[in-house]
């Protein structure tokens, strides 16, 4: 069998994360009664005009300016014409040609194996409006829901020839372009509700062939996992059947997530069936430089940078620095921890253990959203218990306690030190006083130490903790008791 | 520059026409003459002319982002053959 190489080109759609439509004002909501949210303009009327979101077009320069684009001076708005009930005009209002998106000839760098990256050309960031939406009614026929109908829509295409060249690049692409627009603050990013899709265009070929294969492209993927398997599925089917000397087929493929197969949808119309042609209802736009910088300025550190300040800055490990800046307030829950004046290492440490895992168990938040009730631990409590352990006032072990106590309660780590009196103890004449009760009540431990089970230490200093209720110096605990024995 | 009827039958099937054979080639003598329009308009000498979008020369017509109540579901639905549970009706449409 030859050796076939795979090529992936990418199509991810972004919904925009704007209050009204991208040519209507009506109001842009997931969910709710079908056909609740649509105007003449938005159910293609006879006589309603367009007029673009301005936000819309700014969170497309934002994402084109993010993914390194060119920006066009000069853009404008084409009408993509086809029929599907789930269009109402008879065409899309979307952006075509090379130079005409709002943005293009692009990249992003995305991590590959080994800390290295691989950079993905971006072909085009465009402009345009989603459809309605389909679905089949019990009793047969179709029902159409129009409130999806002219939500603004981002379109993001990788360059030809594509840069992907594997099932595990095509999920990654796809899930840092994702962490890119949830940090930009343009998409909310789920893919499970529909507002970011991904569809891969993949093709084989023969190793050394300087043709590239037909592609087919799949749609209906879920998540980034499936993209990952539908592009894996793909890459088997099509070297099948080009070892069979079949043919494969420009064709739309649908992705079964229960039997992780591809399947038949339809045939692609050629790019000249769309007949694209400016739309006359809508003004050219320009871009000058005033509005390019007034878009760029709103962007901020992106995660990559903040990735690689993390390490450099505060010399944190690639991983703890990657599940820091994962997400956009979690990373700067963690800055605003520092410029408390929390140790960026501990401050890092509380976030991605304790504090991670009872914002988990609690469904609570550093930031109220989508029904998760926002914690009551802020920067300053991160900051005050980290310098409480930084200067002896508690250990680290009384430290968790104080922490799930300011976690529950709110209170500041300093008043619940004192109302506990959970302070450390670092009187030696105290530590030494625990040891020697320590010894005195253990005959038998202390037996095992002289016929020199020396790991007993452990348990002896385990004890003296216990005795100081947790609050002994470990240092000073693990020295009194060497020297209680005479070590 | 002139249109084939195979051009015309493809147009019209794209535009969902059902056209006979004889509106066909009547529609292909019709397409051609304003064709023949355009080929006019391309003798004229256009140098140091820029293309431009639009008649009119007004740019950045946009909206603020504030979302406004549209029509009420009824008066949507009004004009639509067939309307269930909020919804438009249409043929069963198979694929995705
Ligand atoms: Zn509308």
């Amino acid at each position: 069998m030859a050796n076939y190489v795979l090529s992936v080109g990418m199509e991810v759609h972004a919904e925009l994360l704007t209050e009204s439509k991208m040519f209507c004002r009506c109001q842009v909501a997931f969910g709710g009664e079908p056909n609740s949210r649509v105007c003449p303009v938005c159910l293609g009327l006879p006589g309603a005009l367009p007029v673009p979101n301005k936000h819309a077009i700014e969170l497309v320069m934002k994402t084109a300016l993010a993914l390194n684009c060119t920006i066009a001076r000069d853009s404008v708005f084409h009408r993509k014409n086809y029929f599907y009930p789930d269009l109402p005009k008879g065409y899309q209002i979307s952006q075509y040609g090379e130079t005409n998106p709002i943005g293009y000839h692009g990249w992003i760098d995305i991590p590959t194996e080994g800390g290295k990256t691989k950079r993905i050309k971006i072909a085009r960031v465009h402009l345009e409006e989603d459809t309605g939406k389909l679905m089949h009614l019990p009793g047969g026929g179709s029902g159409v829901d129009l409130n999806r109908a002219g939500v603004p829509l981002m379109e993001i295409v990788t360059a030809f020839p594509p840069d992907i060249e594997s099932p595990e690049e095509a999920k990654e692409y796809g899930e840092r372009l994702r962490q890119l627009l949830v940090y930009l603050g343009v998409c909310d990013g789920k893919m499970e509700e529909g507002s970011m899709r991904a569809e891969p265009n993949p093709s084989v070929r023969p190793e050394g062939s300087e043709t590239y294969g037909v592609k087919t492209e799949l749609k209906n993927l879920g998540s980034f996992r499936s993209v990952f398997g539908g592009v894996e599925f793909e890459r088997n089917r099509q070297i099948a059947v080009l070892e069979e000397g079949g043919e494969v087929y420009q064709e739309t493929r649908g992705w079964n997530e229960d039997t992780q197969a591809s399947y038949v949808m339809r045939v692609k119309e050629s790019e000249n069936d769309y007949r694209y042609f400016p739309c006359p209802d809508l003004m050219p736009m320009h871009f000058d430089d005033a509005m390019i910088e007034r878009v760029r300025a709103t962007i901020g550190e992106l995660p990559i940078a903040k990735w690689q300040r993390y390490q450099s800055e505060f010399g944190l490990s690639e991983y703890d620095a990657g599940v820091l800046t994962a997400e956009r307030p979690w990373a700067e829950f963690f800055e605003a921890c520092v410029r408390e004046g929390a140790d960026p290492k501990a401050a890092c440490n509380w976030m991605n253990s304790d504090f991670a895992r009872l914002l988990n168990e609690t469904g609570q938040s550093v930031v109220a959203h989508e029904g998760r009730t926002l914690s009551r631990v802020t920067p300053k409590h991160i900051a005050e218990l980290t310098t409480l352990i930084a200067n002896g006032t508690i250990n680290g072990k009384i430290g968790k306690q104080v922490f799930g106590d300011m976690f529950e309660s709110g209170h500041m780590p300093k008043a619940i030190v004192e109302a506990a009196g959970l302070t450390q103890v670092s009187d030696t004449g105290q530590v030494d006083t625990w040891a020697a009760e320590v010894c005195a009540e253990n005959p038998d431990v202390i037996e095992k130490y002289r016929n020199g089970q020396t790991n007993v230490i452990g348990f002896l200093v385990g004890q003296l903790m216990k005795k100081s209720q947790g609050r002994a110096n470990p240092q000073l605990a693990q020295e009194a008791i060497r020297k209680a024995l005479g070590e | 520059m002139s249109i084939s009827l195979d051009e015309v039958r493809h147009v019209a099937k794209l535009a969902r026409l059902e056209m006979g054979e004889a509106d066909l080639v009547a529609l292909q003598s019709e397409l051609n003459a304003l064709l023949g329009h355009f080929q006019d308009i391309n003798a004229i000498d256009v140098t140091g002319c820029q293309p431009k979008p639009h008649a009119v020369p007004r740019q950045n017509v946009w909206a603020d982002d504030e979302p406004v109540f549209g029509l009420p579901r009824e008066a949507a639905l009004q004009n639509a053959a067939a309307a269930k549970a909020g919804l438009f009706l249409v043929p069963t449409i198979i694929e995705d």
